[in-house]
């Protein structure tokens, strides 16, 4: 038949992106290892001659995957990464991301795409990656030696269904291309098969459509090829033909799925990369500059040489406590010490307590868990409770309410109430409580040096209108101290006044 | 530069791209979600790829596309992530690609908590994957230290083709401390052998797959060449206070740090305490360790682990210095108080003469 000549022709002949002599194969250099009759031997060629047709040999990847098609790098002399069971989309996406011009192709077996790696096909898809996929169904598991794929046909025997597959235990034949028709990003998803030579011509086009694509910088294409194993179909190769056609064909029906080939806006990935210099700057680490645009204010550095500040911040999830911490140890830094900041994190920062530890200190600092600290700043009482035992016997205490529990006091340690969250309030929002304890920190025990903090405030501080209320509980807090050194307040049960 | 305080989560991700690092492939978990947000953040403005993969199956694959395209490339996650990652990173050490990877440890087994713990040590250091391969892996104990390791580690990943794993315990991960960032290092063109889409790299094959026997055999071996040659020429520890110590700590990542804090304690009371901290777990400071049992006379190995880091002391010492252990898990961290009295009670045992033992 003379309309069967140029499918011949492929199978029969050998296209210049073959390898001549298959060196990386041990033994037969001139033979692949397929079986003969195999539907893998004829996709190979068929995508050889898209690759050549289209002029993109250079530029070609081939990802091949576990399966029989895994020595799929021994025939075509193009670029090649031999991959992980399933993986080849998520390890294509990440060579065409990089290299926007390679023509990437994740060739795949049935077991290898639509069982093991199901996800990866499915988001490679639906990210619309620009990638080509070819895929093999030949309905059985090849390489391991014919045990069920997820598109074996319903009834059929293989090792893993001895009895044959029964939908009511193993499910139905997975249908891939109408899987990712349900998706947005594909551009182009056709079945093809290898059932004669007419469906074969066909599968060349559809390979070469799959190709073009990519070279257009067009989305995602997959070609789903119905192909013949007549080693474990148990089938000569012309009746494993008829088989594809006439069988196969009736649980997958070939045809188009989507084809935006048309439509689709071809996409660039190719990037502008900025010069090396500006990475600093992009990376932001260069000098800090905050609301009002100013830059550092630089604390002439004098620490004092016995400076070892241990400080647990304890509160509520909301109270500012993180921020708190990062503010002492920001300070602490631009004032010329060695600082940490640990914090207490996950989930309990969503709801109920959290916690860090600030060490600030004029040696470099050893462990950043503060265990004993000799710095607490309480702002509920669960807090006060829970870290006051463990202080250092002459520690301070700052405790957010206007009176110290009858039963807290009276310890090694001296515990100022602060009622920040109340001062807060008042200067008129509660969410300075922090800032309120902070210049109350700073006051009372003269830690670091005035100015410390501008870096900080800067740094931290991105809003105008936070800046000036930050400044004021900073103040007030400063004040506080003044008021509750000049009246000590008794000791008494009432509660937090945060607490409500 | 200047120093600035910045979190670790934060700073492992501005070092990769200061090394060079131009793809990041990422899945969230808690205590290293940050470092996947700062990389969508910041890859696409330095010109390089981000992905937020569907899973660590794949992102780790996405990682060995990456390598293999020429691209220095890292991933991070944290103990459940770092076990979906393990058929990814044999693939990685068989197939000879450099990449980094960062794992933020979390408390296990199982879905365990987010608290910082040191379980992964035995995954990790002695491969959690298939086959004979290694990972060469790198524990920082401070901010600024993984901004170092980050960066050598992308170096050391391309000299010995080789994945390399930046093993960190969440504390490391979370906490703030000063750093100074180097400059940026020029981007390296991709190595010779890659895989990216050229004329001149038609040829090149990434392969893992070797079924001839002695093919296969010969091909292990050169990989357990190129590790002989690592732990000749990259252990790495910090010793401190060594020389005379009676009673010689071992602890990596944070707990190094408050080993430091307990020498400092049990030498103010008359204790010879020294530190060795292991900054290489693998290549193991195996003969570092191995040295101070001609000075030392008992070691205790502190690790937030249940006797991981112990079994590679105990095999540097081979029998020869008694050796006690100590472990927090679950998301604890030991406290100086705790590791003195271990400390002590290994002094005892070792009947090592001190201030301490003879006078009390
Ligand atoms: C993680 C993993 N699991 C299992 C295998 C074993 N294995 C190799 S190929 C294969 C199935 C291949 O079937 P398919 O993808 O349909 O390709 P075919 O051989 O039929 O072309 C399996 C299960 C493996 N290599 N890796
Ligand atoms: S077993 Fe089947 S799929 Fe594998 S090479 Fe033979 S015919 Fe082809």
């Amino acid at each position: 038949m003379a309309s069967d000549a140029p499918a011949m022709a492929v199978i029969h002949g050998r296209s210049p992106i073959f390898y001549r002599r298959f060196d990386r194969k041990d033994d037969d250099q001139h033979q692949t290892h397929y079986c003969p009759g195999c539907g893998h031997g004829i996709v190979t060629k068929l995508l050889a001659e898209a690759i050549d047709t289209l002029g993109i040999q250079d530029r070609t990847i081939l990802v091949s995957p576990v399966g029989c098609s895994v020595f799929g790098y021994e025939y075509l002399d193009v670029g090649n990464i031999q991959v992980a069971h399933g993986r080849g989309p998520a390890v294509a996406t990440a060579v065409k991301r990089s290299r926007p011009d390679s023509i990437v192709v994740s060739y795949q077996g049935d077991g290898d795409l639509a069982a093991i790696g199901t996800a990866e096909i499915v988001h490679a898809a639906n990210r619309g990656e620009i990638v080509s996929v070819i895929f093999v169904n030949n309905a059985i598991y090849g390489m391991t030696g014919g045990q069920m794929a997820p598109t074996t046909l319903l009834r059929e025997k293989t090792t893993t269904t001895p009895l044959g597959r029964d939908p009511a235990v193993h499910g139905y034949p997975l249908k891939v291309c109408e899987l990712l028709a349900t998706l947005d990003a594909p551009v182009f998803l056709e079945r093809v098969a290898l059932g004669s030579n007419k469906q074969i011509m066909a599968t060349g086009r559809a390979l070469r459509r799959a190709l073009e694509n990519q070279v257009h910088g067009l989305g995602f294409s997959l070609v789903e090829v119905l192909s013949p194993c007549p080693t474990i179909w148990g089938l000569d190769p012309a009746e494993a033909q008829t088989f594809v056609r006439e069988t196969m064909t009736r649980t997958f029906p070939l045809g188009n799925f989507r084809d935006r080939s048309a439509s689709a806006v071809p996409r660039r990935l190719a990037v502008t990369v900025p010069d090396l210099g500006e990475l600093p700057r992009i990376l932001g680490l260069g000098p800090a500059s905050g609301a009002d645009g100013a830059s550092d204010t630089v604390v002439p550095a004098s620490p004092v040489p016995t400076a070892d500040h241990r400080i647990v911040v304890a509160g509520f999830g909301g109270q500012g406590v993180l921020l708190l911490g990062e503010f002492l140890a920001e300070a602490g830094l631009s004032a010329g010490y060695h600082v940490s900041w640990l914090p207490s994190y996950g989930p309990q920062m969503r709801s109920g307590t959290s916690n860090c530890h600030v060490r600030i200190s004029a040696v470099p600092i050893d462990s950043p868990v503060v265990s004993r600290p000799n710095v607490l700043i309480a702002l509920n009482e669960p807090s006060l409770r829970k870290f006051l035992l463990s202080m250092e016997p002459g520690g301070l205490v700052l405790y957010n309410a206007d009176r110290v529990p009858v039963d807290c006091a009276g310890n090694d340690v001296r515990i100022t109430p602060i009622a920040s969250t109340a001062i807060a309030d008042r200067l008129g929002s509660a969410k300075v409580g922090n800032m309120v304890m902070l210049g109350a920190l700073l006051e009372a025990t003269g830690m670091l040096p005035d100015g410390a903090l501008d870096r900080a405030l800067h740094r931290l501080v991105t809003q105008e209108s936070w800046y000036e209320l930050d400044r004021a509980a900073l103040q007030a807090g400063r004040a506080a101290v003044h008021r509750m050194t000049a009246a000590p307040a008794e000791p008494s049960l009432a509660r937090d006044p945060a607490m409500g | 530069m200047e120093p600035q305080l910045i979190k670790g989560n934060e700073a492992v991700v501005k070092a990769a791209l200061l090394a060079g690092c131009r793809a990041y492939y990422g899945y969230p978990i808690t205590p290293a979600s940050e470092i996947v947000e700062m990389a969508a953040l910041y890859l696409p403005e330095v010109g390089g790829v981000f992905v937020q993969a569907e899973s660590e199956v794949a992102a780790i694959n996405m990682l060995y596309g990456g390598a293999s395209a020429g691209v220095r490339a890292m991933t991070a996650s944290s103990g459940p992530g770092i076990s979906l990652m393990q058929e990814g990173f044999s693939y990685l050490a068989g197939a000879e690609l450099p990449c980094v990877i960062v794992d933020m440890m979390r408390g296990g087994p199982g879905l365990g908590s987010i608290g910082p713990e040191q379980g992964d040590y035995f995954q990790i250091v002695k491969g959690g994957g298939h086959g004979c391969y290694r990972n060469l892996v790198l524990a920082p104990a401070s901010v600024q230290e993984l901004v170092d390791l980050t960066m050598l580690a992308f170096e050391l990943a391309d000299r010995y083709r080789n994945p390399v794993v930046v093993l960190a315990d969440a504390s490391v991960g979370q906490m703030m401390e000063p750093v100074s960032f180097p400059e940026p290092r020029p981007v390296p063109a991709a190595p010779a052998w890659a895989v990216t889409g050229t004329a001149a790299t038609r040829h090149n094959l990434v392969n893992s797959i070797h079924l001839e026997p002695d093919v296969l055999e010969g091909h292990i071996r050169a990989l357990e060449a190129k590790y002989r040659e690592a732990e000749r020429s990259e252990p790495r520890w910090e010793a401190w206070r060594v020389d005379d110590a009676d009673i010689v700590l071992v602890g990596y990542g944070i707990v190094g740090r408050v080993l430091r804090a307990v020498v400092e304690t049990a030498r103010r009371r008359g204790i010879r305490a020294g530190l060795l901290r292991p900054i290489t777990l693998y290549p193991f400071p195996t003969r570092a360790i191995r040295a101070l049992a001609d000075t030392a006379r008992a070691f205790a190995v502190v690790e937030m682990s249940t006797g991981q880091l112990v079994e590679d002391v105990r095999l540097a010492l081979e029998g020869s210095r008694p050796v006690e252990t100590y472990g927090r898990v679950g998301g604890n961290i030991p406290t100086v108080e705790e590791v003195f009295q271990l400390v002590e009670r290994t002094l005892v045992g070792a009947r090592v003469p001190s201030e301490v033992s003879t006078n009390g």
